[in-house]
């Protein structure tokens, strides 16, 4: 019986030595994984961070001239672009530039249509064969949800738009692809899609890819939650009433304790 | 024995009603001067905390479903009409989709106390055992919630957890399609997911209730772990717990809220903003973070029968904790050694969640085999083996003793509420 003692009087020490060594480990395995794109700052970051509707109705005319030729987003309806600020007027004005399907026609046949506000955004394609068959087998991702659906969200897919460069030397090409710094493998069946004066912006905004990556980025940041806003808003209020609440109920718990400590 | 009961309820028509059906003086009985442990600290709390989110996760779920379509070609898009057209949708969702985490965390916390305090030792090994059948339940129904979206993860974590019955050999495969209802995960395993996701809430609500009477029965244990010898060592547990239940509340609704209005999505995974697509394989497929200790242990063995036979085993074995440790202490305040057993113990369990989430190669595979390797010992050597060697520390003459250091026949008694 004297070995297990001693032996068990050394067990915290032991314990603390043992955390400290899987924690070193765990530190040095955890550093070793891949460097994802640099962190942006954003007009949505934080606790009272709000996608700048200004710069998501920019996002809105890059998606739409350039994005809508490949990608779909059909999420998304006309109505609810109310969210970055268009009036009602707007939205029906935008949403007639748009070709959709209509339903069918009063002899049964398919027919198409101006759309309206109740319409899904148009898609460029009508299945994703179609869309392989017209992008050289690949498959532009649907972009409602892109933001959410990737490690690093918005970091990321700016990361993307602005991540076109030439193919080190000795880096070997696929045929038709091209190298992005971020994309995984870095080979990327996109071609680079923004170029400097790819749109025109009617308030002026200068049309770098830098600035129309940014814009597009906060677009697709409210379209993937254009809850947002609305969310955080009523977090702050609800988060303070649950603070008040604890401070009386905790007040209230020392009131009726009072008297057996 | 037939016949009214005597109730002493002063409102004839609440007395008219108890003297048929006591339900008022029954939780009068059972949650207003129910004698309780006067020396609770905040680990306590946990209990109600998870009782109060399967009640808001209910609540959430069934407006949900009104909303929801349980089939593969609509479920995804019907998540997101729920999150950008349904009114409030959005809170719905990420309350229940957050719910899940925040049961886990209040019953992991649970589980962890009723572990520190010993409170599975007799005369509580039945009211530790429901516990347990509880976790089990618990952990079908996040399981099966979790494919409801039908996400790229819902998708092939319910591929890859449902096609580890099949290591069982010779029953595997048809246990298999008995959970799919067909040969791969589609329609028909989304609709019956549906089915028991929505189910298995109010088993578990009767789970719960035969683990408060089974409590009610031998009492709560406390952080000193020995009885209560009289009167002056319980307070009634209303106004008293209740207060102090409902401290816990606010904080953990502050947390829970924290993360619905600021980060909804941090604890869950990309891909599941990806529509389920049987062709395309992600490259990493994890559960959700709550399971990713079992999800360690399961990789952590070679031989996959073997390696689910200890992810099942490392949660039956709780259930014959009782009689695995030897120590007749039961708090580990009183355990110089154990204290700090307990604590590798629930170090390799996070451990093991940390390994989970990584892909199993290199060093993680070092890290969760050593933590698998504890994890086991702890109750099948540790357990057993250091009730014998162990000398405890000796415990205090009575509750109030220790809480007050005045002795039993000069301490205040707490007094229920309507005496205040």
């Amino acid at each position: 019986m004297r070995m297990p003692r001693s032996l068990l009087a050394a067990i915290p020490r032991l314990v603390a030595v043992g955390f400290v060594a899987v924690g070193l480990f765990t530190a040095l395995a955890v550093a070793q994984e891949a460097p994802t794109p640099p962190k942006q700052n954003w007009s949505f970051d934080g606790i009272f961070g709000t996608p700048d509707l200004a710069a998501a109705q920019r996002g809105f005319q890059v998606y739409a001239e350039v994005c809508s030729n490949c990608h779909a987003m059909h999420q998304l309806h006309y109505r609810d672009l109310t969210g970055i600020g268009l009036s009602e007027n707007d939205i029906k004005a935008v949403a007639s530039t748009f070709t959709v399907p209509q339903g069918l026609d009063d002899q049964g046949q398919p027919k198409d249509g101006p759309a309206t506000p109740a319409n899904q955004f148009r898609s460029p394609f009508p299945n994703e064969k179609a869309s392989r068959a017209a992008n050289n087998g690949a498959y532009p991702p649907d972009l409602s949800l892109i933001i959410n659906a990737r490690e690093g969200g918005p970091n990321y897919v700016y990361g993307i738009l602005t991540g076109y460069a030439e193919a080190p030397a000795g880096f070997s090409m696929q045929d038709a692809m091209n190298y992005n710094r971020y994309f995984p493998g870095h080979q990327i069946a996109m071609p680079q899609p923004l170029q400097d004066g790819r749109v025109t912006y009617i308030d002026g905004t200068p049309t770098t890819v830098d600035q129309m990556a940014r814009d597009v980025v906060t677009f697709l940041t409210w379209a993937a939650n254009p809850e947002m806003a609305e969310r955080k808003a009523m977090g702050v209020r609800v988060v303070l009433f649950l603070v008040l609440l604890t401070g009386v109920t905790y007040a209230v718990k020392r009131q009726v304790w009072s008297d057996v400590h | 024995m037939a016949g009214l009961q005597k109730s002493d309820l002063p409102n004839p028509v609440l007395n008219w009603i108890d003297s048929r059906l006591p339900i008022i003086s029954m939780m009068q009985k059972e949650y207003g001067v129910f004698p309780t442990p006067r020396n609770f600290n905040y680990f306590w709390n946990f209990g109600a905390l998870a009782m109060v989110t399967l009640v808001i996760m209910i609540v959430t779920g069934i407006f949900l479903a009104m909303n929801y379509q349980p089939n593969t070609g609509l479920a995804f898009d019907s998540v997101q009409h729920i999150m950008r057209d349904v009114n409030y949708g959005w809170l719905i969702r990420y309350v229940h989709q957050n719910g899940a985490s925040m049961f886990f965390i209040a019953t992991y916390i649970h589980i962890f106390r009723g572990l520190y305090y010993g409170s599975y030792k007799a005369p509580r090994e039945l009211l530790w055992m429901i516990g347990v059948v509880i976790l089990l339940l618990m952990m079908a129904t996040a399981f099966m919630g979790y494919v409801l979206p039908w996400g790229q993860m819902s998708y092939w974590g319910a591929t890859v957890i449902t096609n580890l019955f099949s290591a069982f050999p010779g029953v595997g495969k048809y246990i298999v399609t008995l959970l799919w209802g067909g040969f791969s995960v589609d329609q028909p395993t989304l609709n019956r997911f549906f089915s028991l996701h929505y189910l298995l809430p109010f088993v578990l609500v009767g789970v719960v209730f035969l683990h408060v009477a089974a409590l009610h029965i031998v009492g709560s244990n406390n952080p000193l772990g020995i009885e209560p010898s009289g009167p002056q060592d319980t307070l009634p547990f209303h106004p008293y717990y209740t207060a102090k239940d409902s401290v816990g509340i606010c904080v953990f609704l502050i947390v829970w809220a924290a993360l619905v209005f600021y980060a909804p999505n941090l604890l869950g995974d990309p891909n599941n903003f990806i529509e389920a697509n049987p062709l395309q394989t992600p490259a990493d497929i994890v559960p959700e973070w709550y399971f990713l200790p079992y999800y360690a242990i399961l990789r952590s063995v070679p031989n996959k029968l073997l390696g689910v036979c200890m992810m099942f085993g490392s949660l039956l074995i709780l259930l014959v904790l009782p009689w695995l440790d030897t120590s007749r202490v039961r708090s580990a305040r009183f355990r110089p050694t154990y204290r700090w057993l307990i604590l590798v113990w629930a170090a390799s369990f996070i451990l093991l969640g940390i390994c989970g989430a990584h892909k199993p190669e290199g060093i993680w595979v070092i890290l969760s085999r050593i933590a698998a390797l504890y994890y086991f010992a702890h109750f099948l050597v540790v357990m057993p083996i250091l009730g014998k060697f162990e000398r405890p520390l000796p415990l205090p003459e009575s509750i109030t003793k220790a809480v007050t250091g005045r002795s039993n026949n000069e301490t205040v008694t707490g007094r229920p509420l309507e005496s205040h």
